[in-house]
């Protein structure tokens, strides 16, 4: 490796100006002419509208128009899709009510929009907002899923009867019966993974701008995925066709899954910028992110796991209900089918698998993609399972999941997934020696004598990442293809644009894709720059999520520079007069190998512009595109330890320590990897121990502010101790695999399994609040 | 309307403004130094800090006209001409942020934190003193690190002064 290619820890060329106030968010634009947008939000759970008197408020002041769902319905403004189509069990396709941007006539969760106003100022928009006045008949809500697959639960769609969007299932039921037919021992539990705010700390915004003489849009959006957001609202929601919209994405301050999807506000900002023939800005504020925000996580399940007498798994039988709420978001059906129970054999050896998911309406957000995506579930679950397992067969719960590793790669799950490669022990013998694992029990028996309750916790994870082959997610229902674009066009004088379809919004993609230049060309990281997130700019890209941007768009980049070097060294060769085969790239010069005659980066690169003398029939220009399209998910795995000390009379959680050893196959900047892990880690404490978004049963959230929803501050968690192991992922270029997510994957079920070791109480759900460890603290005694 | 003149990054700067006008507003809107952010309504993320003669204050919280005669500094007035404030090079050298939206208002509370405690910091303090700023993207884990060797910085630089 140089200085600065591939594992370089080189520090972040954004960040200057991030750190002087320069970053360039939706929010910081303004255009000329432009008004703002206000929306008038349901503030019931579910309700019918009857009426909207827009009257009182266009009399007030720069008020320019009110708009409602009416209005958009009859300007046959395309409703909200789902792209990923499910079949129930019975061969049912999955059973969706429409889902308008505003709504025309019901309501179905609080925040639900039923019209927009537009005013010259935000606060003129936001004073005649509330003289809108909208004629309601409240419905009767239910917001939890046991209730609303109940008989007599209020039917949010008359399309989905009992609330009941599909009854999906995977895995062979039969081998799984017989699985149990058979086992020793079985471990049964029932648990609960609490829904989630995502909370990106840049609020969505947008800012549309409709050009009447040419009749095209612009479209300035809190992206992770431009392209996709160009697509579907030109293919499905009839905004404007794709060569009249331009999407552009520029900074955005932070995403977790957030911001895939398209919202509402983005589809009624471009269709109110053409009806006012002006500008339209909107920019949500965090009680509206809270409410309008897709949620992630919700599901509640009951597991069951066999094993032999010698404490091998036999199979896993899984029921879950998932939660989508009023409506299906862009991706929601993937989550808790293909993103879920295809991880349900997490690190382990388990003949059998059997897994039944019901997807459900109910009367809150909708929820979809959050940080992980399914896999949290997934590893929860089986992560909970198997140290409960270890309690019940009284093992040490790291010889348990030892003894039940795979240890032979390519493995073929039970359920759809091919894990490539892995070494899971060498991950959780790094962990154990960090943590000191043989040492826990004299310092639980240490804080034992000192009033406290200790514990300690482990969490093996794996995901499926760098989503993902098209054809393989196109057979299992998926609407759109996941490879990427790339696009290197080296300029005359030797710097270099690299375009990619992936989106940076926190990933640090404008260095680590830097460094891949680097390592193949030779060329520092200040010559060369990154372009992503404006489909005028990049042709086409599937953006940013799933782990995926260094795994699919860093190879696809990897493909783009292939074709470059290889044309460079033709005219490398031509120049030197030498044989192409004897051309090697050094320190960024061609290099005739053997020899001292070497042409330099830029000076091939203008040979290749001048075009004075190229080697016959050769095109001129240096500038090469590449799509690529993974032939697997890729796997990466881990073992999280976190050793906690529990106050026994405020139920109060500390960390004393917590350990991460994960295998991401190669790292390309290992400092931002591991500033993924940290923020991954934290958002999975976060939701072991503090996050929970709480709807009361008319369908109020009553964690709508940063008062009320507690997120991880920087004194509830603690510094971490990462380590790395490796095993090169045969699948890509790179050898890569995507780390992104891994944190938030893994470290719930390691906070709870701590915990519940502390507290000798294995009934504790997340968030496990002071209150909740201090009541199982009591329960147990 | 309300007629306001305060100094902002050593500027003064003056205008009538709407009575209601928060300090971050009259920043962000009329003054264009969009550095400053909004994440929440309820004073509780701090991406909106910045300082009011001398100390954090959180501008979503403090209407401009009673920073009326104020010295205002934003994170666009940090920086020495090109050369980074300490905390802001330690910021970018420990990796102490990702999307950046928070970074504004942590790089101004963490000044000031470190003004208040001078040499006396510890992780400890540093992370019950950001108590008030919240961070979705980096774990906090090198936000703190860029404390504290932004602290060892500042006082190696006023010790050499």
């Amino acid at each position: 490796m140089g200085m600065e290619g591939i594992g370089a820890s080189v520090v972040r060329k954004e960040d200057r100006r991030f750190t002087t106030g320069k970053g360039r968010y939706v929010d910081d634009i303004k255009l000329l002419g432009m008004t703002h947008a206000h929306f008038v939000r349901s503030p019931h759970g579910h309700a019918r509208v009857k009426g909207i008197d827009s009257s009182a408020a266009l009399k007030m002041p720069g008020v320019v128009a009110v708009l409602t769902g009416q209005q958009i319905v009859d300007d046959k403004v395309g409703n909200l899709i789902c792209g990923w189509a499910i079949t129930s069990k019975d061969g049912s396709p999955m059973k969706m009510g429409a889902w308008p941007a505003m709504a025309p006539e019901v309501v179905r969760f609080v925040g639900q929009a039923v019209a927009v106003v537009i005013a010259e100022t935000k606060n003129q928009a936001r004073d005649a907002a509330e003289a809108v006045v909208v004629d309601y008949e409240e419905l009767p809500a239910v917001t939890n899923v046991k209730a609303a697959i109940a008989a007599g639960a209020p039917q949010l769609h008359p399309e989905a009867p009992g609330n009941v969007v599909y009854d999906w299932e995977l895995g062979d039921q039969a081998a799984t019966n017989d699985a149990f037919a058979k086992a020793a021992n079985v471990v049964k539990m029932d648990l609960v993974n609490n829904r989630l705010a995502p909370n990106a700390m840049e609020p969505r915004a947008a800012i549309a701008q409709y050009d009447e003489a040419e009749e095209h849009f612009t479209l300035y959006t809190t992206s992770q995925n431009p392209h996709v957001a160009r697509l579907v609202l030109s293919a499905f929601y009839n905004i404007a066709p794709e060569h009249k919209l331009r999407v552009i994405a520029p900074d955005v301050g932070g995403g977790f899954g957030s911001k895939i999807f398209i919202y509402p506000e983005e589809m009624v900002a471009l269709w109110a910028s053409k009806k006012v023939n002006r500008p339209v800005k909107w920019t949500g504020d965090r009680t509206e992110a809270f409410l309008t925000d897709a949620h992630g996580r919700d599901h509640v399940s009951h597991a069951e796991m066999a094993f032999d007498a010698d404490n091998r798994i036999l199979g896993l039988r899984v029921k879950t209900y998932a939660n989508f709420g009023g409506y299906m978001s862009l991706f929601s059906s993937s989550v808790p089918t293909y993103l879920y129970a295809t991880l349900l054999s997490g690190q382990y050896n388990i003949p059998a698998i059997y897994a039944e998911v019901m997807g459900v309406y109910t009367n809150t957000s909708p929820v979809d993609a959050y940080r992980g995506a399914g896999r949290p579930e997934a590893s929860y679950l089986v992560e909970r399972m198997m140290e409960t397992a270890a309690r019940q067969l009284k093992v040490d719960p790291a010889e348990l999941r030892s003894k039940n590793f795979i240890r032979q790669f390519p493995h073929q799950t039970p359920v759809i997934m091919a894990y490539d490669i892995g070494d899971f022990q060498a991950s959780l013998d790094a962990a154990m020696k960090s943590i000191d694992y043989a040492g826990f029990p004299a310092r639980k028996a240490k804080a034992k004598a000192e009033g406290k309750l200790r514990g300690i916790g482990l969490s093996c994870y794996i995901e499926a990442c760098g989503i993902a082959p098209s054809k393989a997610v196109g057979s299992l229902g998926a609407g759109v293809g996941l490879w990427e674009s790339a696009e290197i066009r080296v300029n005359p004088v030797g710097t270099i644009e690299v375009l990619t379809g992936s989106h940076s919004h926190g990933q640090g993609h404008e260095t680590t894709f830097c460094q891949l230049v680097a390592e193949r060309l030779g060329v520092p990281v200040s010559q060369v720059s990154i372009v992503h997130g404006d489909t005028d700019k990049v042709q086409f890209g599937m953006g940013t999520y799933g782990s995926r941007s260094l795994a699919v768009g860093g190879s696809a980049i990897i493909k783009a520079l292939e074709k470059v070097e290889a044309k460079a060294k033709k005219i490398a060769a031509h120049q030197l007069e030498a044989s192409e085969s004897d051309i090697v790239i050094e320190n960024g010069e061609f290099k005739v190998t053997g020899t001292d005659k070497s042409i330099a980066l830029p000076m091939v690169a203008l040979a290749a512009y001048t075009a004075h003398n190229l080697p016959d029939g050769m095109e001129p220009g240096l500038k090469e595109s590449a799509f690529y399209d993974p032939s697997n998910f890729t796997f990466p795995a881990g073992t999280y330890i976190c050793e906690i000390e529990v106050d026994p009379g405020t139920g109060k959680t500390e960390f004393v320590n917590f350990v991460a050893a994960d295998d991401f196959g190669r790292l390309v900047n290992p400092m931002i990897v591991e500033g993924q892990v940290h923020g991954g880690l934290t958002q999975g404490i976060g939701q072991a121990l503090l996050e929970h978004a709480v709807y009361d049963g008319n369908g109020q959230l009553i964690t709508a502010s940063f008062m009320d929803y507690a997120m991880p501050r920087a004194d509830d968690v603690p510094s971490y101790k990462l380590q790395h192991t490796t095993t090169l992922c045969p699948g890509n270029p790179l050898g890569v695999k995507g780390c992104g997510e891994a944190g938030a994957i893994g470290a719930s079920a390691a906070v709870i399994n701590a915990i519940t070791d502390a507290i000798g109480n294995n009934n504790l759900e997340m968030p496990a609040t002071p209150d909740r460890v201090w009541h199982a603290i009591q329960a147990s005694a | 309307m309300t007629a306001i003149s305060l100094t902002v990054n050593g500027k003064v700067v003056s205008g009538n403004v709407e009575d209601r006008t928060l300090l971050v507003h009259f920043l962000r809107d009329h003054l264009n130094l969009t550095g400053t952010h909004v994440g929440c309504d309820t004073s509780q993320c701090g991406a909106c800090v910045v300082h009011v003669d001398g100390r954090a204050v959180k501008s979503c919280t403090m209407l401009v006209g009673q920073a009326d005669g104020a010295s205002v500094t934003t994170i666009e007035g940090l920086a020495d001409g090109d050369e980074l404030h300490p905390m802001q090079a330690a910021f970018r050298d420990n990796h102490g942020l990702q999307c950046g939206y928070c970074t504004p208002g942590m790089i101004m509370s963490a000044v000031d934190i470190v003004q208040r405690h001078g040499g006396q910091l510890d992780e400890a303090t540093v992370r019950h003193e950001l108590e008030g700023n919240i961070c979705r993207c980096t774990g906090y884990h090198n936000i703190v690190k860029s404390v504290l060797d932004a602290a060892g910085r500042m006082n190696a630089a006023q010790a050499a002064e």
